[in-house]
């Protein structure tokens, strides 16, 4: 019974023109990449819930008045996708351009260097320079923890930390603060880092961060590198328990 | 070459107050890293009376890493440079030991001494080969189009070829080491983050036997054409002054650890053995208004007596020999061409061809020594110490960083005396110099441009990171009045 349930919820779609299929509770986003298909993401990681808040993954569904996100949209019998026009392609870059342009992300001399998702997605999408002027907010270095730092320069807002802070590791130690561009990630009730109550020092909120804006404490330029193979596992045993 | 008039006064319409000191300025300075400006101050009798290098360029190093984690310091300050990063990234990771509170493992000590043997010998190659030796080997009168290295490829290919290579045997080392030939992320606080492979010991140890080679060969050439520069060496800052350089613990030339030795005009060490920590007791900055370059000098003798000069011939100067046997005799040599000090900024030239070879030899030794491989290369610490002073030998002379974090490892200020700040006083002492030598009225000739940009090459000055080793930047000398009106405008393109 339970099988032939599985079964009926199989859909099959188009994505780029070409037949695939997939569950009625996956998303455009797994489905496609299954099949190989590439699609950009920040905000997303395995083992996160799904957040659409960076846009990078839109796509276009015919019949939709817009664009949609993949990351949160499941797919449906009889869809087709596109992944990858020239305007979705265009939206991503100009996406991309104003994250760079609303903080101050200097690769040449970030711990994330070689390492970074922002700059390997904006080196992927071929963003040769930014057409919006730069803000050069004066953004706060957070060092007060012992053993990790935030510095919002770097932070693109993808909400990686704050997720897997309350979703994985159960803190909630960290949160968004503020609106638009004015938004921050805070620790607490945006106490210093080093202060909080809540925080138990486990390192995750470090690892899932895309760019440089959360790293180890004595790292030099370009060591940092994060690990997050641990999270899809992670989630998984925890699903079975 | 044009001229222009640019008033509409003539000089008989002048007053005679308005007539008296002129102005001559040369902008910019070319073949030299960065941008220079020159003015010349005539008096009534067209005579000169002062003459100024100014620095135009702001570039706020000091003020912009505040805030940062002092952690990403030797990565930032090697912004700073295109030439030298390697040197820059050293004095800032000293800093940055000093305020992690270590002693850094011994590998870790030879395998950075082993970099900066890399870094003298491309950045003096390119000063040598690259941007001197165009004056040297085609004459200062030569046609401006012709005088640079294309010029020299075409007049000596055998110097310009060599130049060029032994340039490459020096960015192998800086390349092989921390993968990336100029900016580098691989000395850092406590250390550096990889170990030397044995392949690419080997390599660099392939090289030498040329390297040696064509800097014993250039050598050679060069103390054979020396006798011809009889009147720059006269007059190419050519005065006597202190000179300021690292030596080891017997006072032998050193470049990567070591302490601080004053010597005077005579020769006569005024300061030993001085922890370079201390540099602050020994060390003033003075600030003018006309560059933004800072002017440090001697402070027991106060300013602007206190001119001290660093660099190769300094350090040629102040040391007692070179611990290696070829430069030693080298050294000899060359400290035989004065009974003191040598004291003409032109012989730069013949101290930094020396030099190239020094490192070369102490490169070797390096590479021999097994411990060069061992993989113990960095001291991990967090914040121990809130201040820290970094110094190394840069190619161009003496560079000190100075750093204060809070507690948490942010930066809070910074000082920083680079090698060129440090020549600034002798610089302007030696353009006065050339300029009272071959400045004859307010006429702006050839010859003299040729020589007051010369004297400045002499000291290899890095005003910033940009370079013009082809030096194609138009030159441009203005003649003022007192009143600050432009008189005379001569633009070379």
């Amino acid at each position: 019974m339970m099988i032939a349930k599985k079964i009926s919820q199989i859909q099959t779609l188009i994505i780029d023109g070409k037949e695939v299929g997939g569950r009625s509770d996956e998303t455009i986003l797994q489905v496609a990449r299954e099949n190989d298909i590439f699609i950009p993401t920040l905000c997303h990681l395995d083992g996160l819930s799904e957040y659409g808040g960076c846009r990078l993954c839109i796509v276009h569904v015919k019949g939709l008045p817009r664009l949609v996100p993949s990351c949160t949209t499941l797919v449906r019998e009889g869809m087709e996708v596109t992944t990858n026009s020239e305007d979705i392609i265009e939206y991503r870059k100009g996406i991309l351009s104003l994250l760079f342009a609303e903080r101050n992300h200097v690769c040449s001399v970030c711990v994330s260097n070689g390492h970074c998702e922002l700059q390997w997605l904006a080196l992927k999408l071929g963003i040769t320079h930014v057409e919006f002027p730069y803000i050069y907010p004066k953004m706060p270095v957070d060092a007060t923890h012992d053993r990790f730092i935030a510095d919002h320069n770097r932070c693109v807002l993808c909400g990686r930390c704050v997720r897997v802070c309350h979703e994985v590791e159960g803190a909630h130690t960290k949160d968004v603060m503020g609106r638009g561009i004015t938004s921050r990630v805070i620790t607490d009730l945006m106490n210093n880092w080093g202060e909080s109550n809540t925080c138990t020092g486990c390192g995750k909120c470090v690892h899932v961060c895309p760019t440089g804006a959360l790293s180890e404490k004595g790292k030099s330029v370009a060591e940092m590198e994060k690990r997050r193979q641990f999270l899809p596992y992670l989630k998984r045993m925890r699903e079975r328990s | 070459m044009t001229t222009k008039k640019k008033t509409k006064k003539r000089s008989s319409e002048l007053t005679k107050e308005e007539s008296m000191p002129k102005e001559l300025v040369i902008e910019p300075v070319t073949r030299i890293e960065g941008h220079g400006k020159v003015t010349i101050f005539l008096d009534q009798n067209n005579e000169v009376k002062d003459a100024r290098f100014a620095v135009t360029q702001f570039r706020g190093f000091e003020r912009f890493v505040e805030g940062r984690p002092f952690t990403e310091m030797p990565s930032i300050v090697e912004r700073i440079c295109g030439i030298c990063p390697v040197s820059h990234s050293l004095a800032a990771s000293k800093a940055c030991d000093a305020i992690l509170g270590v002693r850094i493992p011994n590998p870790a000590i030879k395998i950075r001494r082993l970099l900066n043997c890399g870094e003298f010998i491309q950045s003096h190659a390119l000063s040598f080969f690259h941007l001197s030796s165009p004056d040297l080997l085609l004459g200062f009168d030569s046609n401006p189009a012709e005088r640079n290295i294309v010029g020299v490829i075409k007049a000596n290919p055998e110097i310009a070829k060599s130049g060029i290579r032994l340039r490459q045997i020096g960015g192998h080392i800086v390349e092989w080491l921390g993968k990336k030939r100029v900016h580098p992320a691989w000395v850092v606080p406590g250390g550096v983050n990889e170990p030397l492979s044995v392949e690419h010991r080997d390599m660099m140890l392939k090289e030498i036997p040329e390297a040696l080679e064509i800097i014993q060969k250039t050598l050679r050439f060069f103390k054979g054409i020396i006798e011809d520069f009889r009147n720059e060496i006269r007059t190419f800052g050519n005065f006597p002054s202190m000179f300021l350089g690292l030596v080891d613990a017997n006072g032998n030339w050193e470049i990567t650890d070591g302490y601080l030795r004053f010597i005077d005009s005579r020769g006569h060490i005024v300061a030993d053995m001085v922890e370079p920590s201390r540099y602050k007791e020994f060390i003033g900055e003075a600030v003018e208004e006309f560059s933004y370059l800072k002017s440090p000098y001697y402070k027991p003798l106060g300013y602007p007596k206190g001119m001290y000069r660093v660099g190769p011939l300094a350090r040629l100067n102040v040391c007692n020999g070179f611990s290696t046997p070829l430069a030693n005799r080298e050294w000899a040599e060359f400290r035989d061409l004065e009974r003191g000090p040598v004291l003409s900024s032109f012989y730069n030239h013949y101290a930094r061809l020396i030099e190239i070879l020094a490192v070369i030899e102490l490169e070797e030794q390096l590479l021999n020594d097994p411990e060069i491989l061992d993989p113990h290369i960095r001291a991990h610490a967090s914040v121990n110490e809130l201040e820290g002073v970094g110094c190394v030998e840069a190619p161009r002379g003496t560079l000190f960083h100075h750093y204060r974090v809070s507690k948490e490892g942010l930066m809070q200020w910074a000082n920083m005396i680079v090698a060129t700040g440090n020549n600034n006083l002798a610089i302007n002492q030696s353009v006065l110099q050339v300029a009272q030598h071959y400045v004859k009225g307010d006429e702006i000739t050839e010859p003299m441009i040729n020589r007051i940009e010369a004297v400045i090459r002499a000291y290899d000055p890095c005003l910033s990171c940009s370079t013009h080793a082809l030096g194609k930047m138009p030159l441009q000398i203005t003649l003022k009045d007192c009143a600050g009106r432009i008189i005379k405008e001569v633009v070379r393109t």
